[in-house]
């Protein structure tokens, strides 16, 4: 039937129209792949934009020019940029990312085991987080203007507003320092248990976690009381639906796109936000890394933490797009 | 006999608190000492136009005030129990088990994030009242009952991928699923076409009566309502104006007001004889949008100067896109258009500055066609500025001249767009397009948002500015009574195509291509038992081919 209506004008449809989904999903990782390079190219000109000198740094006093030329030879210095720009990249793509300047050793080695320790860290966090937040947010829209609301939000915007060092710095001196009952230095070696691992992060984990919270729990409870007042809430009202279920089945549903959003923002804000919280933990992350590496002016490290924390950034919005229009049944179940 | 009544009603007072901008918030009174006794299985219709109460009337049966009402005096009894003092569980016990709702729009109330059948099940499964499986069983037959397309697969599909008039007759069938005693249908034909009308408000019908349910039918369409219900109550401001059997409020209304609601449709204007000499001219036009759909085909029509065009057709039938095509917002991929001898420019952009002034726009929504930010006198003085230069004292003149034309006083003239009445603002509209002074009117469906006693009021204006300053219409519409009333030759579009055009004696005369058949069959009439009859010429019909 639908064939001999298609007959009567309409003309064949396009792959866009038979697979909006896939269509749709191909070109966001198409346009990330454009922006990952983009970003690429930034590093490095940013990079190369800094001032001062790594071999005049790395020299001290006994810097003279042919040592200054020396050093800087070694290291393919004189070449012109956009050679040096396209052999990194090179490597780049190939998962090398060159070698340090100060350390002499393979910056990729490194980056591995940071940013797997970064990344335990970040999940943990997120673990936490994230569920918590959407529920926090499901019930303050629940219990909105009451008191439950109230409290919620003047504990989430008083974690939110208080910087994160300064939230650390107090866990450390309640828990660890009056308490006793966390560790610090939160510092992870290779060869630590499992369990042990999570007792030692466990102050800098609460601290993410109550940087992260108040923001995701907002955009939830934003985003739901915006579809509040949409028909389909009213005819869940005048079905006789309790109050929490028509939020968590009627409302929520339609408010995830928002809220898938704001979870990625904050995901990838842990990942590469943490560069404070590790520096005060004294966690051997990606952060403390990088921080080191631009005091000396080790420009391979700095040039790979600032790509992999694009490539996360990047990475985890583009999910967050994907996952927002799978979530949209138009776009799952067309016509 | 009280006991016999499943729903009975006491001196309703429903109130809600206004905050009029710049002003003190006030209470208004939205519905004042209504009652009214509703037997199992009766139909009671309530009629009005906007604002006279009737949702806010039908929602108090299940103890809810939309948008800060508050039920403030009166009982509303469902079994002899007055329901408003229920408490907020009580309530929702009775909400979508014994009453249930069916909204105006069925495409806004269905969640567009869940399955139909999972939704209509929802409620009767929730309170315990069946097992998900036999909800699924009750819900496949709701579906045959209301005529669903494969009604086996209904239930999997997503609002979305179903029509409106499908959508409705699933709210239906969601309401019914329940068993309930009591149904409020909320105007649930109002958004559909005449020809969907037709078919859901058999199906509601049916559906009512193999259920033995009792229903509270809102319209505000008297015809509809005849069709359907057993007693008719007509409101108005909030208040009762007639209470009665539809019979007597059909066949001998005792209120002016219902009388003018019963003979709303019998403005009628003789055709003119001379359809000969073109102002607009039409010629074999063909759109598509940018994506490649053809949404019209090889349209020609003619239209003469101080002359009526009534093109009729439901919604995707082409009829706006020609609009649109005539004023070059859309470009057309074939054809030409020729106005007052000359051709006119394809797009909007090079069209010269007078022939834009000679073609003016009214809008079904006056609402969103005019900056909210704008007073009456900015909004009728802008045309004024750009095509004649006016300004200050010269302006204010022409506006209030304006204003006097559409029978709108001086006070007006420093309103907001938010301080007007929809009918106000439509008329507000008109003045627009008047200050341009043109020539021809393209009216985009105008009065298909108002009520009909104030729609009327439109109507006339705009015949009476015919009259005096030979303005030719094209009238872009769905209401076949209105084509009836004013046009002088009648298009009929479906699907794109025009499957008919001629002086309107000679397009609504049989004989009749199928499609002008149903159309005009479609359109409710103001006559008991009108309803079962085009279902019985249907039915013999489609027996006979």
């Amino acid at each position: 039937m639908s064939n001999s209506a298609e007959a009567g004008g309409t003309p064949a449809r396009s792959p866009r129209e038979r697979f909006p989904l896939l269509t749709l999903i191909f070109e966001r990782f198409l346009l990330s792949l454009v922006l990952l390079f983009a970003v690429s190219v930034l590093i490095f000109a940013g990079v190369e934009a800094l001032p001062g000198d790594f071999a005049s740094t790395y020299l001290g006093q006994s810097a003279t020019p042919e040592t200054i030329a020396n050093i800087r030879a070694e290291l393919g210095l004189d070449r012109p940029v956009v050679t040096r720009y396209f052999d990194w990249l090179g490597g780049v793509v190939q998962g090398d990312f060159g070698t340090s300047w100060a350390s002499r050793n393979s910056v990729s080695e490194q980056v591995g085991k940071r940013l797997g320790n970064s990344l335990f860290l970040a999940g943990f966090a997120a673990i936490i987080a994230v569920p918590l937040a959407i529920c926090l947010g499901m019930l303050s829209v629940h219990f909105r203007d009451r008191m439950p609301d109230k409290i919620i939000n003047v504990i989430s915007l008083a974690a939110i507003s208080l910087p994160e060092f300064f939230i650390g710095y107090l866990l450390i001196l309640y828990f660890a320092v009056n308490f006793g009952i966390a560790t610090f230095p939160a510092t992870v070696y290779e060869g630590m248990g499992f369990l042990e691992r999570i007792q030692t992060i466990a102050l800098p984990t609460a601290t993410l976690v109550l940087v992260v919270l108040a923001h995701m729990m907002r955009m939830t409870r934003a985003a739901i009381l915006s579809v509040m007042s949409s028909a389909y809430m009213e005819t869940a009202e005048l079905k006789g639906l309790s109050s929490w279920r028509a939020i968590v089945k009627h409302a929520a549903p339609n408010a995830l796109a928002p809220i898938i959003n704001v979870v990625a923002l904050n995901l990838a804000y842990l990942v590469v936000g943490v560069v404070v919280v590790e520096v005060v933990f004294v966690y051997p992350g990606m952060g403390q890394y990088m921080v080191d590496a631009v005091t000396v002016r080790d420009m391979p490290v700095v040039q790979a933490c600032g790509l992999i924390f694009a490539a996360v950034y990047i990475l985890l919005n583009m999910l967050a797009d994907i996952l927002a229009i799978v979530a949209n049944p138009r776009l799952r179940h067309p016509r | 006999m009280p006991d016999t009544h499943l729903l009975s009603v006491r001196d309703l007072k429903i109130e809600a608190t206004s905050y009029p901008p710049g002003e003190q918030p006030k209470r208004i009174t939205i519905v004042d000492g209504v009652s009214f006794d509703l037997q199992k299985g009766k139909v009671l219709g309530l009629i009005g136009e906007s604002g006279a109460g009737k949702s806010t009337i039908g929602l108090s049966a299940l103890a809810y005030g939309r948008g800060g009402a508050e039920i403030t005096g009166g009982e509303v009894k469902l079994d002899g129990i007055d329901i408003l003092k229920l408490g907020k569980g009580g309530i929702r016990k009775l909400r979508g088990a014994r009453i249930c709702y069916v909204a105006q729009s069925a495409a806004a109330a269905f969640n567009p994030a869940h399955r139909l059948g999972d939704q209509v099940i929802e409620a009767t499964v929730k309170h315990g009242l069946m097992t998900k499986q036999e909800a699924r069983q009750r819900a496949l037959y709701l579906f045959q009952v209301l005529g669903l397309p494969s009604p086996e697969t209904f239930g999997d599909r997503f609002p979305h991928q179903v029509s409106g008039g499908q959508l409705q007759r699933a709210m239906t069938a969601m309401a019914l699923c329940s068993n309930p005693d009591l149904i409020v249908f909320d105007e649930p034909t109002t958004a559909l076409d005449v020809t969907t009308q037709i078919d859901v408000l058999a199906a509601i019908k049916h559906a009512i009566e193999e259920t033995d349910t009792a229903a509270l039918y809102i319209t505000h369409d008297l015809a509809v309502v005849a069709q359907i219900s057993d007693d008719i109550m007509v409101l108005r401001h909030g208040k009762t104006v007639e209470y009665g059997s539809v019979q007597q409020i059909i066949e001998a209304p005792t209120q002016d007001y219902t009388r003018a609601l019963v003979n709303v449709r019998q403005t009628a204007r003789e055709e003119a004889a001379d359809q000969s000499n073109p102002l607009l001219k039409v010629d074999n036009v063909s759109a598509e949008y940018s994506n490649g759909f053809k949404v019209l085909h090889g349209v020609s029509l003619h239209l003469c100067k101080g002359q009526t065009l009534a093109i009729v057709g439901e919604s995707g039938s082409g009829k706006s896109t020609l609009a649109r095509v005539i004023t070059g917002l859309l470009r057309p991929s074939e054809g030409k258009i020729t106005f007052d001898g000359k051709p006119l420019t394809l797009t909007l952009k090079n069209r010269p500055k007078d022939d834009l002034r000679r073609i003016q726009l009214i809008y079904q929504m006056a609402d969103t066609a005019m900056n909210p930010r704008q007073t009456v006198r900015d909004i009728i003085g802008r045309p004024l500025t750009f095509y004649y230069g006016l300004r200050g004292a010269a302006k204010t003149a022409r506006v209030r001249k304006l204003l006097e034309q559409i029978e709108m006083g001086n006070g007006f003239i420093d309103r907001y767009p938010a301080e007007l009445s929809g009918g106000q603002k439509q008329r507000v509209a008109i003045a627009r397009a008047l200050a341009a002074k043109p020539e021809l009117i393209l009216c985009d469906e105008p009065t298909s948002a108002l009520d009909p006693l104030v729609a009327e009021g439109i109507l006339k204006l705009l015949m009476k500015l015919q009259e005096e300053q030979q303005l030719s219409y094209v009238f872009i519409t769905h209401d076949i009574a209105i084509v009836k009333a004013i046009a002088d030759s009648v298009a009929v579009m479906h699907r794109g195509r025009l499957v008919r055009f001629g002086p309107k004696s000679q397009a609504l005369s049989p004989p009749f291509d199928d499609y002008t058949d149903l159309l005009l069959k479609s359109v409710p009439e103001m006559e008991l038992g009108w309803l079962e009859k085009v279902l019985a010429t249907r039915r013999m019909e489609s027996a006979g081919h």
